[in-house]
């Protein structure tokens, strides 16, 4: 059966036919998409006017986020800014400590066990005029029940007293850089990194599950998807055991499951042999709405932790240098029978240190094993610099960058890690573009909401949450951000002959927009409306979802 | 020590010998029941003749050993190691490649049943200098060896006589402080990885068990019997180059209380002794036959029999 879809305009992202009015589609496939004269030619059709006076978009395609975004809303929406859940409920942002308090005092009434855990997460005190929070705060919700909040960053946790106490924490003595001390000789209840999260982890119901995603999770994620027009996205650093492959195998296959996503598998806790022999076997089981196959190499740490590995000279406030999360022998193992398999590696960097470490180990691989559109991918790659994209664009590989830092840290990295000149170069996406480098533009959620127009809006504006723009040479024009989050990030994934733009023989993925993004304005294009999605042909109203 | 597990470290950079020398040890635990916690990209780390059976990431290994394989999350292996503390006699926790000790010092203070014993890293006398220059990972290389309490320099069979001179001397430069102890296939005593069980011997030579050790050690016996200043004497010894790379013992205070002292290369712990402690004090020194000092050691004892300030 064929349905042909007349819009109110179709901002198709095809270079040799841009805009259209109508769309024809056959199971789950574009036949064509241009007026109705030239596709009732493919014979016996019905038209649907649903989306009559909508705009469509290719369906959005996220390039790095993690589905464990699915899994946060279990615990209480702690975040500074307005976000809105899997159900559709936008959670107002909290600006106060009381306000958090608050909040989490009104879930605490709702649990009936006085030593069930309570959780939240997205806390971003930094906004609170740096008044940091203490156990005490946390008290005063109960003293009987553990309580902890995860910070936006995902780095850095507060717990109350008991929570302490059940990790064996509220003692003196303690000499942790990542366990602060209050005068009394005590933890303040701030605990920071992953290993000072270890102890307490289990005992707030923050476990391992912050990294992974079980059902309920993953078909949460889809939800969100829907609702900020997401069709495809990647599940960037999934260890992907056999049980949570055949979970998403099955899950994703569901009829009503709307989003296709591409989980990455994570190179830990296996050889460099191994990986890529679980990998291509992983890649045949890849269905149309779950693709498997590919590497993710976590090469730093953060910026905002101070883990990131930068050049000279280093951080602006005199941190050392952060910290390596793979040998270089393992990278190289991993980049050469990756390459010699055929298989995609994204590999991990912030700093500019750990960006220049996969050039230079990508450069020696090539050599060995010449692979014309390997598409490896720098995620993230935050403080890479003009000449850094050139060798990118020599190499052969893609970038995929991370423009929401700005808005939500800009002003830190300002100020604090990486000072203004580099802050103002922070994910160079005019300078990427302008050397030709294939690039995509991310959220990283959970650590930023997924939303690619968001995303766009932060590229195209590069505004930080104070309202300093940060870079302005570093702004891109409002097609170019277009194009990123569609085939752009499609392109990256090796999905581009599939999806990221509405042409033939493409899926019908689309993203269906109340608002028209290339009339709004550079300024409001993350106020964009959403109605929802279409994906392989399936509608997904945001309303219903 | 308490009734904490104790803990050794095994740092160093990839290839250096870590793992060689981590079986080396299951090899010649002798008796002790050592959990060994591993972190690499690896293939499986232990020898296949060694395990007796295998259960998810933990390995049983004969002469009642055990190995546990840890992703990204050292903490929480160690939290269920823990579990086993009655069938544990020594903690050793084998570090990536890429770790920073003291790192993971700091994260062992987070577990009050675990104790740190020492940091042994090890380093490849082929490699070790061109790493520590390393334009990416120099700053790591050379915040491991900062971090050592023991320098294992392995591997010493493979370069000839004036490329180890160079190399042991441009250690000695780089850390002046460091205790280094050569070896060729990471075979070095147990006894200097993880310390002596029971220190009332006769002065002894430790005879290599599997005929691979390429230094000789030695155990010296002390008895003191005048009390003594322990932080001080502790000190000293961790202090001062007398070839010592070992000590343990007890030593009465100036007040009548003994008091435990531990010494692991250049990491000095002196404790409260568990109160069955009685007679004369004691102390046992292990250290390379030919370096080690007896009368350095003797100075420094004597050294100590001076009050602290208030006695």
């Amino acid at each position: 059966m064929i349905t042909i879809y007349p819009a109110r305009k179709i901002v198709t992202m095809n270079p040799s036919r841009p805009l259209a009015t109508h769309v024809a589609v056959r199971d789950g496939t574009i036949l064509g998409c241009g007026s109705l004269d030239e596709l009732t030619g493919w014979g016996k059709h019905r038209i649907d006017r649903i989306f009559a006076d909508k705009v469509l978009m290719p369906g959005l395609v996220e390039g790095h986020s993690h589905v464990a975004e699915g899994v946060q809303w279990r615990f209480v929406y702690c975040g500074y800014f307005d976000r809105t859940d899997p159900g559709g409920r936008v959670w107002p942002g909290v600006k106060s400590i009381d306000e958090v308090v608050a909040r989490l005092r009104v879930a605490n009434a709702k649990l009936y066990d006085s030593r069930q855990p309570l959780a939240g997460w997205s806390l971003d005190p930094i906004y609170f005029d740096n008044r940091r929070m203490t156990r005490q705060d946390l008290d005063q919700i109960s003293d009987a029940r553990p309580i902890a909040i995860m910070h936006a960053s995902m780095h850095i946790m507060n717990v109350n007293s008991r929570a302490l106490e059940l990790a064996g924490l509220l003692r003196k003595g303690i000499n942790h850089p990542g366990i602060p001390l209050g005068d009394d000789g005590l933890p303040t209840g701030e605990i920071k990194g992953p290993d000072a999260m270890t102890p307490v982890g289990p005992h707030v119901g923050f476990d391992r599950a912050l990294l992974a995603a079980d059902e309920p999770g993953l078909r949460d994620f889809a939800r969100l998807c829907v609702r900020k027009g997401v069709t495809s996205a990647a599940d960037l650093a999934n260890l992907l055991p056999q049980p949570a492959v055949e979970m998403m195998l099955r899950v994703t296959a569901d009829e009503q499951f709307p989003a296709r996503i591409v989980s990455l598998r994570v190179a830990r806790e296996i050889s460099p042999a191994e990986l890529v022999e679980r990998v291509v076997e992983l890649g045949k089981l890849s269905t149309d709405r779950l693709r498997l196959g590919m590497i993710k190499i976590v090469v730093d740490g953060s910026i905002q932790g101070f883990s990131a590995r930068l050049r000279a000279p280093g951080y602006y406030n005199g941190a050392p240098n952060g910290l390596w999360y793979i040998a270089p022998e393992q990278l190289r193992e991993i980049f050469e029978r990756a390459l010699a398999a055929g298989v995609r590696v994204h590999s991990h960097t912030n700093g500019d240190e750990a960006t220049e470490l996969v050039l230079d180990t990508l450069t020696a691989a090539l050599k060995k094993h010449p692979s014309p559109d390997h598409r490896f991918t720098l995620q993230h790659c935050q403080l890479a610099n003009a000449a850094q994209f050139r060798r990118m664009k020599a190499l052969g590989m893609c970038v995929n960058l991370f423009p929401n830092h700005h808005f939500y840290w800009g002003d830190q990295h300002y100020a604090l890690t990486v000072g203004p000149e580099r802050a103002e170069r922070m994910n160079a996406c005019a300078t990427a573009l302008a050397n030709g480098v294939p690039m995509a533009i991310h959220s990283d959620a959970p650590v930023t909401p997924l939303g690619p127009l968001f995303t766009a809006w932060c590229a195209v504006n590069r505004k930080t949450a104070g309202g300093r723009v940060l870079g302005a040479e570093e702004r891109i024009s409002v097609s170019d951000a277009l194009r990123t989050i569609t085939l752009g990030a499609a392109y990256t994934l090796g999905l581009d002959s599939e999806i990221g733009s509405i042409e033939v023989g493409k899926s019908a993925d689309f993203a269906v927009l109340e608002d028209d993004p290339t009339e709004i304005g550079g300024d409001k294009l993350g106020d964009v409306r959403i109605w929802g999605t279409v994906q392989g042909g399936r509608i997904f109203a945001a309303e219903t979802i | 020590m308490s009734d904490k597990i104790p803990v050794t470290l095994i740092g160093g950079y990839l290839g250096a010998g870590k793992t060689t020398l981590v079986n080396h040890l299951l090899r010649n635990a002798g008796g002790r029941r050592l959990a060994v916690l591993v972190n690499e990209f690896g293939e499986l780390p232990i020898d296949a003749d060694l395990i007796t059976a295998r259960d998810g990431n933990l390995i049983s290994i004969s002469g009642g050993c055990i190995c546990c394989s840890f992703g990204s999350d050292l903490l929480a292996a160690l939290m269920q190691i823990r579990e086993r503390r009655e069938a544990i006699d020594h903690l050793l926790i084998e570090t990536s490649g890429v770790a920073l000790p003291e790192s993971i010092v700091q994260s062992l203070s987070l577990l009050p049943d675990l104790g740190l014993d020492g940091v042994i890293v090890m380093a490849d006398a082929e490699t070790i200098e061109q790493r520590a220059r390393d334009r990416y990972m120099g700053d790591t290389v050379r915040a491991q060896l900062a971090h050592a309490d023991i320098i294992v320099l392995n591997k010493v069979d493979l370069v000839s006589p004036e490329r180890l001179e160079a190399v042991s001397r441009w250690l000695v430069e780089t850390e002046p402080r460091a205790r280094v102890v050569p070896s060729q296939n990471a075979g070095i005593p147990l006894e200097i990885v993880v310390g002596q069980h029971a220190p009332r011997q006769p002065d002894t030579r430790l005879t290599p068990r599997s005929g691979r050790h390429t230094a000789d050690y030695q155990a010296l016996h002390f008895e003191i019997d005048a009390p003594r200043d322990p932080e001080r004497l502790a000190a000293a010894l961790a202090a001062t180059d007398s070839g010592l790379l070992r000590a343990k013992g007890f030593v009465r205070r100036f007040d009548g209380t003994f008091a435990a002292l531990h010494i692991v290369g250049r990491r000095a712990q002196v404790e409260p002794a568990p109160g069955w402690i009685e007679g004369p004090g004691r102390l046992v020194c292990i250290g390379l036959a030919d370096r080690i000092d007896r009368s350095a050691i003797l100075a420094a004892i004597e050294a100590s029999s001076i009050a602290p300030a208030g006695y």
